[in-house]
């Protein structure tokens, strides 16, 4: 495999790409969405990829990524019915969409259709049959226009989640988005795409997990956006534990209007490279949005996450806490945005963000960015950074808790103040089990 | 059951016990008395295997064992028990799961049964009785936003529960009004026992008049100076510790 030595080249490399691409898709290329597809790449040839001159990456080098030339992931493919068992959540095994690779797969899939007129289907299908939902709330919130990676996923974008619950219903079973990049026998580079609605007065879990499978390097680019109408409620998790052989940049756009609340938990675990751009929009007065994050990397990992809030209109609240534990050479970033536009006066903005540190070359850097044009508005935010309490962690040997035990002991406890929000037992229960055995190995 | 020869302790390079000598028989409760200073917290940490205190000479035998060269959890494992004068609060990590781990290492390493959920309940209800703890402080993260008083009963309840053969209480009384005194003492009366040995580490007598020593010591400046009966504690109450200070050239007969 050739390796590039700069943007450009790579840049390039995935345009000449979306030629092929546009022809595999047929009769669908006539749809509007595949204008927007041709928008978006020719975007993207604007833009290319983000260099560390870019003051939003200065901390984030991609060229480990942009050396690799991964063949797009076309083609739906499956999975053995018991590789995928050890992936699903004890609970959810009814409430499943299954994606390999970015594909949707129906057989691997298990969801009992909704009543209501609640819709739960692969953005690829909802492509086909639901152009007016489709053509009203698809690529209407992530900016192709601005941000590269969303750019290139709008391109290349055929497959994903589609959830969509009516006015006045709540669906009350969490939906699994369950995502496997299977890189056995090759490399490659998916784009899913999930689109969330949810109508006024309705109320909805989703649950997003990423995981791998072989060895080969592999690139995901996800795009979720969330349609958040008034008085709605979305429950929104996401779990990425990728294999240490993933590139994973996942971006979050959520549009709330009047009263609606929006509860994000976002996890990540796995990944070489990891970057997180996550928005929540308060677009309408008396919303709520809740952004809570953890994070864990070890040996040569690499997580940012990027959020943003922003306050548009007045009366709204917003809450984020964010929580890292690096140990070996990992590096953490975190970014935290909250813009209160002039309109909003009254808002309550608090943001909070904590990383432990487990080793000397462990790295974090941490920066809160608040922009506030409003007069009348509470904001407050704070950073930390330290290491195990030594004292905690003597109290807990003295009372015959081994040494690595009260480690993980005291690494649970600071990332309980994050899952303790996960509303979801299955998934609350399903997550402690895989950090209580990764924290062993930190 | 735990005997101590010449031991000496230094704490960032300053030499804080220098060359204490000590024999507690099963059984026995001992308490050791000093002013500020004198290193009472320096004995109780060190005996407890905390990194910070810096052993330079001395041995120290636990049932025969070398209790110096073990590591803290070890220790307790033994059945050596600390009960903090500044118990640590643990946030998220919840009282309950603290002690059934705590409970179940010891147990696995005495090669008892681990106890089930039920099982630990059971227990942890009755031995909360003899501290009188308000149950609710179990379901709480250890020790967060407990009071001073409530703090120390968790220790003598982690003691209960835990029962080790050797306690050490490290000014448990501190920071106790009378009644809270009363309740903890009370609770430790209840423990003792033939194979169980208590060492009362205190800075005032008060405590003693609950706790019924069969020895008690004097520490200063990072030496035993005395050691006599329950009755030295009173002495040592209403002349002070300069009394031992300047009396301790001539020896004192109890």
């Amino acid at each position: 495999m050739k390796e590039f030595s700069n943007n450009v080249d790579i840049k390039d490399w995935y345009i000449s790409h979306f030629q092929a691409f546009e022809n595999s898709l047929n009769g669908s290329s006539k749809a509007p969405f595949h204008q927007i597809r041709r928008s978006a790449i020719a975007k993207f040839a604007d833009l290319g990829f983000p260099g560390r001159r870019d003051e939003e990456w200065k901390y984030t080098n991609l060229s480990p990524l942009l050396k690799h030339q991964f063949p797009v992931a076309a083609r739906p493919t499956s999975l053995p019915a018991e590789t995928v068992r050890q992936f699903v959540f004890k609970g959810l095994a009814e409430n499943l969409l299954v994606f390999v690779n970015g594909r949707y797969s129906r057989e691997l899939s298990n969801y009992r259709a909704p009543a209501n007129g609640v819709i739960v289907d692969s953005l690829g299908n909802a492509l086909k049959n639901r152009p007016e939902v489709i053509d009203r709330y698809l690529a209407k919130y992530a900016p192709f226009e601005k941000e590269s990676f969303v750019a290139l996923n709008t391109a290349f974008a055929v497959d994903g989640a589609f959830i969509y619950a009516p006015d006045n219903v709540a669906v009350e079973q969490p939906v699994h988005l369950l995502y496997i990049s299977d890189a056995s026998a090759g490399s490659h580079f998916a784009s899913p795409r999930n689109l969330i609605v949810a109508g006024r007065n309705s109320q909805v879990k989703i649950v997003e997990s990423y995981h791998g499978l072989g060895e080969n390097p592999y690139f995901n680019n996800v795009v979720t956006e969330a349609a958040v109408n008034e008085n709605a409620r979305v429950d929104h998790i996401r779990i990425q534990d990728e294999r240490l052989n993933a590139y994973h940049v996942y971006s979050l756009e959520t549009h709330q209007q009047q009263n609606s609340v929006y509860w994000m938990v976002n996890v990540d675990m796995g990944g070489a490279l990891v970057r997180n751009n996550l928005t929540l929009t308060l677009d309408a007065e008396n919303c709520e949005g809740h952004l809570l994050g953890f994070y864990m990397a070890n040996g040569k990992q690499h997580i940012d996450n990027h959020t943003a809030i922003d306050h548009a209109k007045p009366n709204c609240f917003s809450n984020e806490l964010y929580k890292g534990i690096l140990g070996g050479k990992a590096k953490g970033v975190f970014n935290g945005k909250i813009f209160v536009r002039r309109d909003a006066q009254k808002t309550n903005a608090y943001q909070n963000n904590k990383a432990l540190l487990l080793s000397e070359e462990a790295t974090i850097n941490s920066k809160p960015q608040l922009e506030i044009f409003a007069d009348d508005v509470k904001c407050s935010h704070g950073a930390t950074v330290g290491q195990l309490d030594n004292e905690a962690l003597f109290y807990l040997r003295s009372r015959g808790i081994p040494q690595e035990q009260a480690n993980s002991i005291l690494q649970y406890a600071f990332a309980s103040e994050v899952f303790g929000h996960i509303t979801i037992d299955s998934v609350r229960e399903h997550l402690e089990e895989i950090i209580e055995e990764r924290f062993a190995r930190l | 059951m735990l005997t101590i020869r010449d031991l000496k302790v230094s704490v960032e390079g300053n030499q804080i016990l220098k060359g204490v000598n000590l024999e507690i028989k099963a059984g026995e409760v001992h308490a050791i008395m000093g002013p500020n200073g004198s290193g009472k917290s320096t004995l109780a940490n060190a005996l407890a295997g905390r990194e910070d205190y810096q052993v330079d000479s001395g041995e120290v035998l636990y049932r025969g064992k070398n209790l110096l060269e073990m590591s803290p959890e070890d220790r307790a494992r033994e059945g050596v028990f600390l009960a903090f004068q500044y118990p640590v609060e643990i946030p998220g990590v919840s009282n309950a799961n603290f002690l059934k781990t705590a409970l179940n290492e010891i147990r696995e390493y005495r090669g008892l049964e681990k106890l089930d959920a039920m099982e630990f309940l059971t227990l942890v209800k009755e031995r909360m009785q003899l501290v009188e703890m308000d149950p609710k402080l179990l379901n709480r993260s250890v020790n967060e936003g407990f009071s001073g008083g409530e703090k120390k009963r968790n220790e003598i309840f982690q003691l209960a529960v835990l029962e080790p053969a050797l306690a050490i209480m490290d000014e448990t009384d501190s920071g106790l009004d009378i009644d809270a005194l009363k309740i903890v003492a009370n609770g430790v009366n209840k423990l003792r026992s033939k194979d169980r040995s208590f060492l009362v580490i205190t800075h005032y007598q008060r405590l003693l008049n609950y706790i019924v020593p069969d020895v008690v010591h004097v520490l200063v400046n990072g030496r035993i100076v005395e050691s006599g009966g329950k009755d030295l504690a009173l002495h040592l109450e209403e002349h002070g510790y300069d009394w031992i200070k300047n009396e301790r050239e001539a020896p004192v007969t109890m």
